[in-house]
């Protein structure tokens, strides 16, 4: 089972006893790659955070919570900025990709999988091509703003949309905009029409059934994308940096920065561990309110 | 198709309530189109644009057609280097994951065994962790590596330095790493739907556990073992935010791009991406023909 070759079995006793083994062997290889690549690195990036030093003397740690207080005061306009963004971009995507989920979960019919696979499209280019694209549709004068401003005039010439807050939210809504649908579609797919229409035989309106059956039961999908969107916005620094200006940056962008070009690994460190931690903490209260936590389990 | 979920259309009603009903009816298939429609521009603009006859370095404004970027799809330094190296890391590390991620799989759903639900855990970390976390704590690991600084995992500290120095390597094992997760998830969920009294049949019918594996569970198994390698692929060409991390003077598609569009914007750049999607979306019709076939015939 551990082997590739279909031809040649192993001879019996030994075939046995792989079997025997079997889940440990199973696991081993994949479980050992995320030991040494994933938790490793997570107890070093720890390590790494309280430690002092520089790149040319070496980093030491001396348990200094430097690089934390540093992380925690520091930089609260691009804490802000992430959470702001990554709030408002989370929520448009909730309230376009619910009703979108929902058309295509209960009347999507025989066009069920033409519409799902043009939700996922996007996925098929590069998300740095995608987020290229809208540099040049919201450039002052690209497709949106040139029509607007000399076509049918409605907009002063000088106007502009490119390297402000309102791109980069358009951006991070784009871009994590499918796996808010996904998730909600699968949720939504899940729920047997009849309890729907049982609702509606107990003289349910469309509204009551809605809010008292149909969402309810959507609630693991609501949860799912939510956090599926909410994470990955809240770490994006590559948004901020095409589509937004140094008023936007986000945490992402000084993480990126401290560790690719400035060599404050420590500062860095603490930096991606407080997001983490925040992102942990707020998965778990949020799990709680909703009150699906057998969920994450 | 069915309007069950809106139960209110079994009772008759008023006027109003018609044109009401009518509203909800079509708000909602429009809404979807226009939400549709939003995923699907910029992609619409990364085609028109890849024909642009734009001026200067920039491809940001219409000029004009011209097929000349289709017809030297390549011609900018650094990007056949770029795509061949996307290619292989990808290639690979689909290989490796897929590999890896099945066997994992498989021991999770056919077998009772201890530390499930921590393995679980393990399996669901990578994916809820946001990316720039694992690419910095991957850098972590092979800065520490390369400054022999802070604890180094067992078993690397036997590797020659310079095997784990930024680049090619260390770009791949951060794409295994990021793709066992997705792997094991998609493999799983085509095995929760497995039929176990098949392989029990081909017991009875005297047929070993490996014969049975290779003859019965492993063909059942292969679409769900395919989709994931083919999610494990996409995944890994299109990885930027991970790969900019640990890619050090290596570039890949992605990394490359991000690079170039400093200082110009090639409508090569918009070659590439729609070969990359056509080829995607011609894949994928290929696959479900061919799968819709199948379900035909039988």
């Amino acid at each position: 089972m551990t082997t590739t070759r279909a031809t040649t079995a192993p001879p019996g006793k030994w075939r046995r006893r792989l079997f025997a083994a079997g889940p440990y062997l199973l696991l081993a290889p994949g479980l050992l790659w995320l030991l040494y690549f994933f938790i490793w690195p997570a107890i070093q990036m720890f390590l790494m955070s309280i430690s002092s030093g520089t790149l040319d003397n070496g980093f030491h740690v001396t348990g200094t919570l430097r690089p934390y207080t540093d992380a925690l005061t520091k930089f609260a306009t691009q804490w802000g900025n992430s959470l702001l963004y990554g709030a408002i971009s989370t929520t448009l995507d909730f309230l376009i990709g619910f009703p979108v989920a929902y058309y295509i979960a209960f009347r999507g019919g025989r066009y069920k999988n033409v519409l799902l696979f043009l939700v996922i499209a996007p996925f098929f280019t590069s998300f740095l091509i995608r987020t290229i694209s809208w540099q040049i549709l919201l450039g002052d004068e690209g497709p949106i703003l040139a029509f607007l401003k000399h076509t049918i005039g409605v907009m002063p010439v000088d106007f502009s949309i490119l390297y402000s807050p309102i791109a980069v939210i358009a951006g991070l809504t784009y871009n994590f905009l499918p796996f808010m649908i996904l998730p909600l579609y699968v949720a939504l797919e899940k729920i047997d029409i009849r309890v729907l229409e049982a609702a509606g035989d107990l003289y349910a309106s469309a509204w009551q059934t809605f809010r008292r059956v149909t969402f309810p039961l959507a609630l693991p999908g609501v949860f799912a994308g939510t956090i599926l969107t909410f994470i990955p916005t809240m770490g994006d620094y590559v948004n901020a940096e095409l589509l937004g200006s140094p008023k936007t940056r986000m945490i992402g962008n000084v993480i990126q920065g401290r560790f690719l070009q400035s060599t404050d690994y420590p500062t860095a460190s603490a930096l991606s561990f407080v997001l983490m931690a925040g992102i942990l903490v707020a998965v778990l209260i949020y799990a709680r309110a909703l009150g699906t936590e057998q969920l994450t389990g | 198709m069915t309007t069950a979920a809106t139960p209110a259309t079994i009772q008759s009603g008023n006027a109003t309530r018609r044109v009401g009903r009518s509203i909800g009816h079509w708000a909602l298939p429009v809404f979807t189109i226009i939400a549709i429609g939003y995923l699907l521009i910029p992609i619409v603009v990364m085609i028109i644009f890849s024909f642009n006859d734009y001026q200067g370095k920039f491809n940001f404004i219409w000029s004009g057609f011209t097929l000349n970027a289709w017809q030297h799809p390549l011609a900018w330094p650094g990007l056949p280097d770029a795509i061949r190296i996307s290619l292989t890391i990808a290639a690979l590390s689909t290989i490796f994951a897929t590999i890896l991620g099945t066997m994992i799989g498989l021991a999770l759903t056919r077998y009772q065994f201890r530390g499930r639900g921590f393995i679980n855990g393990l399996i669901f970390l990578p994916m809820a962790s946001p990316e720039i976390v694992l690419g910095a704590s991957l850098l972590t690991l092979f800065i520490n590596i390369g400054l022999r600084n802070g604890i180094v995992p067992p078993g690397l500290t036997l590797l020659p330095k310079e095997t784990l120095a930024l680049g090619f390597t260390t770009i791949l094992i951060a794409h295994v790493m990021f793709n066992i997760s997705y792997v094991v998830v998609t493999v799983k969920a085509r095995l929760t739907g497995f039929d176990r009294r098949l392989e029990e049949a081909a017991m009875d019918l005297g047929a070993n556990e490996w014969t049975t594996f290779w003859r019965v569970t492993f063909p059942l198994i292969l679409p769900g073992v395919l989709a994931a390698a083919m999610l494990a692929f996409s995944l890994s060409i299109d990885d930027f935010v991970i790969t900019n991390f640990v890619s050090g003077t290596t570039n890949t598609f992605p990394i490359w791009t991000y690079g170039v569009i400093r200082n110009a914007l090639p409508a090569q750049i918009n070659v590439i991406g729609s070969i990359v999607f056509l080829t995607a979306v011609g894949f994928v019709a290929i696959t479900t023909l061919r799968t819709g076939r199948a379900i035909r015939t039988h």
